[in-house]
């Protein structure tokens, strides 16, 4: 039997997004905010956007894909998928699903995207005003365990007391992604940068590691990649992307009930990393750069450890700011300025940023970079991680 | 465990928690001062929160009994920024993990009761306060942790 995978059988031949606005501040509507991230992607790929025939979306993403069909007048729908789970866990899974799409010739040529207008909707950060609350949160809500931060902050708290790694581990992670916004014109916090002192003075969100800067934005945009057969993605305008690994899932009962996952103090990587590193033949060590997804600096923490990233044991000693910058750190991360300071489309810029890497046309770009690991959002239940490379990663 | 005349942990204004099929026995139990949890009638395993099914035998001949009221902190958060109407202005308060070694460690979320500056010492002993709702409609009752004294 041939060996079943995704390796080096598909490629991202367009990326496309649009502004990244402040939430509430896009003057366009989250559907067409889609579009254009759409075709800007089919632009940049060089592909009639009425060829696409697919789209893979995560996070309960309101665009639908029939919608989406009607209003590209696309000639023929043959992959429509959504991922569940909330938030961005499923963002490197959506590109898995239209790589699987592509690979086992249900399409040809399917457009994995997210598009997010928060300020039109309701916002992640704000619980909505209820009566009364069933299922799970009958058993949170009450007590006040409402939101995304508060959802994750126990996980946080008990890993880094057990592991003695201290706050200024996560303030490297956010003063990263700041650092690399500042070169950004696509960051929503281009021109302000993050320095010790503002991060240490800003205020609690949650004791006792969630500082303002350790939490991401709410923002409005879309961004969309264009997933297509490794054959094809040689005859178009850019240097291919190739998917090396792709892994989505969670551990033994990471969705437990009420906090009771067994292993709980985890990102719910430890089975999804394993699978990750399988398919693609590769490491850790063998990353150029990492997007590490950052809903909360915390889980950037559990999610670096559990990808094999950083020991616990050391992470205060390498999670400092001069190793995690391009193009001279041992492990830059967050390239783009992430979700903290790019812009929180739940993930898709990473994955975008991950391909201007590859193909050297990155802001803060690290020279030769062949290999890029993007990580998903941690702590939610599914999370799935990608592992892209260059031609000479093959 | 006490039933108490502490004020509540928090203000009012929160949502209720919805009394559903699934979960009615444990509000049942709340409302009678016990702590009142599933137990697989086949294998004999307490689970938590409740499922219909037992997720290590498969079985769904669930049952529910009450266990000891007291446990150990696993866990805890303190948040500041108000997430909901009730609580702006209110804050910070504190949310523990509590694990209940006596009912096959299963483990539960409150509020702890202590001031809002108050260290919280992972794996220290606490035990259930009953927090009654006796204006909701319907009322329940909340369950509440105080470290062991």
């Amino acid at each position: 039997m041939s060996e079943r995978t995704l390796r080096g059988k598909v490629a991202i031949a367009g990326i496309g997004e649009t502004t990244y606005y402040r939430h509430g501040q896009s003057p366009d509507a989250e559907f067409k905010l889609a579009l254009i991230a759409i075709l800007e992607a089919c632009r940049d790929a060089g592909i009639d956007p009425r060829e696409v025939d697919g789209f893979a979306s995560y996070g309960g993403d309101r665009s639908e894909a029939v919608r989406l069909a009607a209003a590209l007048g696309i000639h023929e729908l043959r992959f429509s998928n959504m991922h569940w789970g909330g938030g961005g866990g499923g963002v490197a899974a959506s590109v898995a699903n239209a790589a699987a799409a592509v690979q086992s010739g249900m399409a040809n040529c399917v457009i994995a995207f997210r598009s997010l207008a928060q300020g039109q909707f309701a916002r992640y950060g704000r619980a909505n005003q209820l009566a009364s609350v069933g299922g799970d949160d009958a058993f949170l809500a009450p007590y006040g365990l409402m939101s995304p931060a508060q959802r994750f902050a126990m996980k946080i708290t008990r890993f880094m007391t057990d592991h003695g790694i201290r706050h200024e581990a996560l303030r490297a992670i956010a003063m990263a992604s700041y650092h690399h916004a500042q070169t950004n014109p696509r960051a929503v916090m281009n021109g302000r940068p993050l320095t010790e002192e503002k991060y240490d003075a800003s205020r609690w969100i949650i004791e006792p590691f969630h500082r303002l800067f350790d939490c991401c934005q709410e923002n409005d945009g879309a961004g969309a990649v264009l997933v297509v057969p490794a054959d094809r993605a040689k005859d178009l305008p850019h240097r291919p992307t190739y998917l090396l690994g792709a892994a989505q899932g969670g551990h033994h009962r990471s969705a437990a009930p009420v906090h009771n996952a067994p292993d709980y103090a985890s990102a719910h990587f430890k089975t999804v990393a394993r699978n990750l590193w399988d398919m693609a033949k590769l490491g850790p060590q063998d990353c150029d750069v990492v997007q590490a997804y950052e809903n909360f600096t915390g889980g950037v923490l559990l999610s670096l450890v559990e990808h094999g990233f950083v020991d616990p044991g050391r992470a205060n000693e390498q999670l400092v700011l001069d190793n995690l910058l391009a193009p001279t750190g041992r492990m830059p991360m967050n390239t783009s300025g992430g979700n903290l300071a790019e812009c929180y489309m739940h993930g898709l810029e990473m994955v975008n940023e991950a391909v201007r890497q590859l193909r050297g046309t990155a802001c803060n770009q690290v020279p030769g970079a062949d290999v890029v690991a993007v990580l998903g959002g941690p702590m939610v239940t599914p999370v799935s991680s990608l592992v892209l490379g260059s031609e000479a990663s093959l | 465990m006490s039933s108490t005349a502490l004020p509540n942990a928090l203000p009012s204004g929160l949502p209720a928690p919805a009394i559903e099929p699934l979960t009615q026995p444990f509000w049942e139990g709340t409302r009678a001062g016990r702590l009142v949890i599933q137990r697989c009638k086949a294998c004999g395993k307490h689970q938590w929160g409740p499922e219909w099914i037992c997720h290590r035998c498969h079985s769904f001949d669930l049952g529910w009994e009450a266990v000891a009221p007291r446990g150990r902190i696993w866990s805890w958060q303190r948040p500041h920024h108000p997430v909901y109407p009730a609580l702006t202005g209110f804050g910070p308060y504190t949310i523990v993990l509590v694990e209940l070694p006596e009912a096959d460690g299963v483990r539960m979320v409150g509020n702890l009761l202590v001031p809002p500056d108050a260290p919280v010492t992972l794996g220290a002993d606490v035990e259930a306060v009953f927090e009654p709702h006796d204006d909701a409609t319907p009322p329940y009752t909340l369950v509440q942790w105080r470290v062991a004294g």
